[in-house]
């Protein structure tokens, strides 16, 4: 997996090409793309964290979905019942998230592999269900779900609010990947990938496991968690039926074409969920679904390490001066 | 001077104004309509998508005609899986993309509660909402948004005005589900009972996740009911019906027209215990023989047979497609050579006893700008032990 790496002296301006690229992508595009854009870097955020856990400290989650949600909710009822403007409720669902995700963790620690992805797949399936459930109706709006007021751009400046969300979405992406690659880089990445790969011997090294795990597991569903209240502020809109079991699917579907265990591959697996249904329904409106299964099919089959892997072997390739 | 100057410049205004107002309608030109919709083609609801197809294939045949007013319609229809999010996103693409004209049919309750705010901000007619929630009928909240088929709450109240008719004092229980879905049928009851809906009703609520619904019938039967209302869905109106035919004093058992199918609720519950059950219908059945030399059913029929072959002529889907974008032409035609959203959505919410070919004689369309419900009449419907037979007149809902 280290093979990744680019080297950094030629990949440097390719970098700086796309990171500014990314700035100033809503000045060139129409508001509906920068809306689509800020979409992908939403649910890059969710992959990136359903990455952490199941890329690189191997346990399988079906249902981050629920953390999605959580999320959302939590930012929705925020600034729906108590006034909290949309920008401060994301530390407050990072601080639930991480918590909820962590005493999930406790529980996950005694189950593994195709045990842990049963249980937190029940997560996925009971969350419509519970967001409906009368006893909580006052705060999620039941079935109704909960409108949100537009986020205004701050100090009056004059853009459109979908430009203002796509950088303030950008932000938090920016300042959440960071985060992701440090932490994978130094010791504390080594050990959580050690206890995917070896927990035995990562045991016998003196990691202490139960708590990297959980740990892990907190931090998983906070970003995710993050991503579902971004959603909630640009989308102005939730309800039980957004988040059904398929969206946990399509998580793992985003992890595992971008590229299991890879950071960046998480924009690749976003663009991926959002945009190939599209396609595929716009190519035939009779096989949507046997057309998007087919990419999926063959993108597994030429490309197992994931669409991230391809575009670095394709990077090599194109680097690689002759001899 | 100045006073001339103005009015120079008024004048002009003037002249130019007819030619800005059409070039400022979106979607609209002397050669095409553009018509947006977003429709769940993959997903658990895609068995529905056929009614997409439908419609796809009759604007295709009114193109072949010669289109409307020299216009061609252009029905740009993408997939949202019947998701929110992506309802969001398909009819923001249809609406900044497209630049549709109108939006047409968009698909079901929950993705249609996630953008009907969106819409009515933007001032788009969203005519005929394939829904039957009572919510997407309410000129106050949603001035550019209308359903097309009789809403839940309609459909209650015709159940109570049946009730009240036969038994002016009767013990009406509901059972319904406790989402926006069964408490429509609630507030149709109360719409028509009124005041003496307090001492007549006694309701009891289930979820969607309950796996009996023992007790709440238990609950309701003591109350001493003449009539039970079970609006609920296909799995717990079969337990219903299961039920409260071995109950000692059985009720009259009235189900929503949601819960009729004769293999996925009557069948389970059991045909025996079925016969007698109540509901209602406004479409002519495709699969009875009543219809076979019946004009409208024979138009609908060829139209099938040439334009969409591979639609199935039992799938009731396919009859309602084609009703839904018969009505659409029959509003754009209305239009004239206006085809301002205004115009659009002022002809949709004037009709007057306009008759589509598959709805049951007698039952026609008709809205105002304070009834955005098309379809207001339901006949009623008794199941014999094989089939449903239609009895009685056409009933219609309350005025609201």
């Amino acid at each position: 997996m280290q093979s990744q790496m680019i080297k950094t002296s030629s990949s440097r301006p390719l970098v700086a090409a796309v990171c500014m690229l990314a700035i100033l992508l809503p000045l060139f595009v129409s508001d509906f793309r920068s809306f689509q854009v800020t979409q992908i870097l939403v649910y890059a955020i969710a992959v990136l964290g359903l990455n952490l856990l199941t890329g690189y400290n191997g346990q399988i989650s079906l249902g981050h979905g629920a953390f999605f949600a959580l999320g959302a909710y939590v930012a929705a009822i925020l600034m729906d019942k108590a006034g909290v403007p949309y920008w401060a409720t994301i530390p407050v669902v990072a601080a639930v998230c991480f918590v909820v995700g962590f005493i999930f963790g406790l529980p996950a620690l005694r189950l593994a592999g195709h045990y842990l992805a049963l249980a937190t797949f029940s997560l996925a399936l009971a969350t419509p269900q519970l967001l409906k459930h009368p006893a909580l109706e006052k705060w999620t709006g039941g079935v109704q779900g909960i409108f949100l007021s537009k986020p205004q751009p701050p100090f009056g400046l004059a853009m459109s609010q979908d430009r203002w969300l796509y950088w303030f979405v950008l932000l938090h992406v920016v300042v959440l990947f960071v985060c992701a690659a440090n932490l994978l880089r130094g010791p504390v990445g080594r050990a959580i990938r050690a206890i995917r790969d070896q927990p035995l011997a990562a045991e016998t090294a003196g990691i202490d496991n139960s708590r990297f795990k959980t740990t892990v597991f907190g931090i998983s569903a906070m970003y995710t968690g993050i991503a579902g209240a971004l959603s909630a502020i640009v989308l102005q809109f939730v309800s039980p039926d957004s988040f059904t079991m398929f969206l946990s699917i399509y998580f793992l579907v985003g992890v595992v074409v971008g590229g299991v265990g890879s950071i960046w591959g998480a924009f690749l697996g976003a663009a991926f969920i959002l945009i190939v249904p599209n396609l595929s329904s716009e190519v035939s409106k009779s096989a949507t679904g046997m057309l998007y299964a087919m990419v999926l099919l063959l993108l597994i089959w030429r490309m197992p390490n994931g669409l991230w892997s391809g575009v670095l072997w394709m990077w090599r390739a194109a680097t690689r001066r002759p001899a | 001077m100045i006073e001339r100057r103005e009015f120079l410049a008024a004048s002009a205004a003037a002249l130019l104004m007819p030619q800005l107002a059409r070039a400022q309608t979106p979607g609209v030109t002397d050669t095409e309509i553009k018509i947006g919709n977003s429709f769940a083609y993959s997903g658990p609801a895609s068995s529905f998508a056929t009614h997409a197809k439908t419609a796809a294939a009759y604007f295709k045949m009114i193109n072949d005609q010669g289109g409307i007013a020299g216009r061609k319609l252009n029905f740009i229809s993408y997939d949202d899986a019947a998701s929110p999010p992506r309802a969001i996103e398909q009819v923001r693409k249809l609406v900044e993309q497209d630049e549709v004209a109108v939006l047409f049919n968009t698909f079901g309750t929950a993705a249609n509660s996630a953008t009907v705010r969106y819409v009515n901000e933007k001032k788009i007619p969203q005519l005929f909402v394939y829904s039957g929630a009572d919510k997407f009928s309410d000129p106050k909240t949603y001035p550019w948004t209308l359903g097309w088929q009789p809403s839940y709450r309609t459909e209650g109240q015709i159940y109570a005005k049946y009730i009240r008719a036969e038994k002016p004092n009767a013990k009406i229980g509901i059972l319904f589900q406790n989402d926006d879905f069964g408490k429509d049928y609630v507030a149709g009851f109360r719409d028509v009972l009124g005041a003496s809906a307090d001492s007549m009703l006694k309701t009891a609520a289930h979820e969607l996740t309950d796996a009996s619904i023992d007790s709440q019938l238990l609950q309701l039967q003591s109350a001493g009911i003449d009539y039970l209302i079970s609006a609920t869905g296909p799995k717990h109106a079969a337990l219903a019906i299961r039920k409260n035919a071995e109950a000692a004093t059985r009720p009259l058992h009235i189900v929503t027209n949601v819960s009729t199918s004769v293999a996925s609720v009557l069948t389970p519950a059991g045909l025996d215990r079925s016969v007698g059950l109540i509901s209602s219908s406004y479409l002519k059945d495709p699969t009875d023989v009543v219809w076979a030399d019946d004009a409208g059913m024979k138009e609908w029929r060829a139209f099938m047979a040439k334009h969409y072959p591979e639609g199935d002529l039992k799938d009731i889907n396919n009859l309602i497609g084609y009703c839904f974008a018969f009505t659409l032409v029959k509003v754009l035609q209305a239009c004239g050579r206006d085809f301002s959203r205004e115009n659009i959505l002022k002809q949709a919410t004037n009709m007057n006893n306009v008759t589509v070919p598959g709805l049951l004689p007698g039952i026609t369309l008709n809205t105002s700008s304070s009834n955005y419900r098309p379809i207001r009449q339901l006949q009623l419907t008794r199941f014999d032990g094989k089939s449903w037979v239609r009895f009685g007149q056409i009933i219609k809902g309350a005025d609201l």
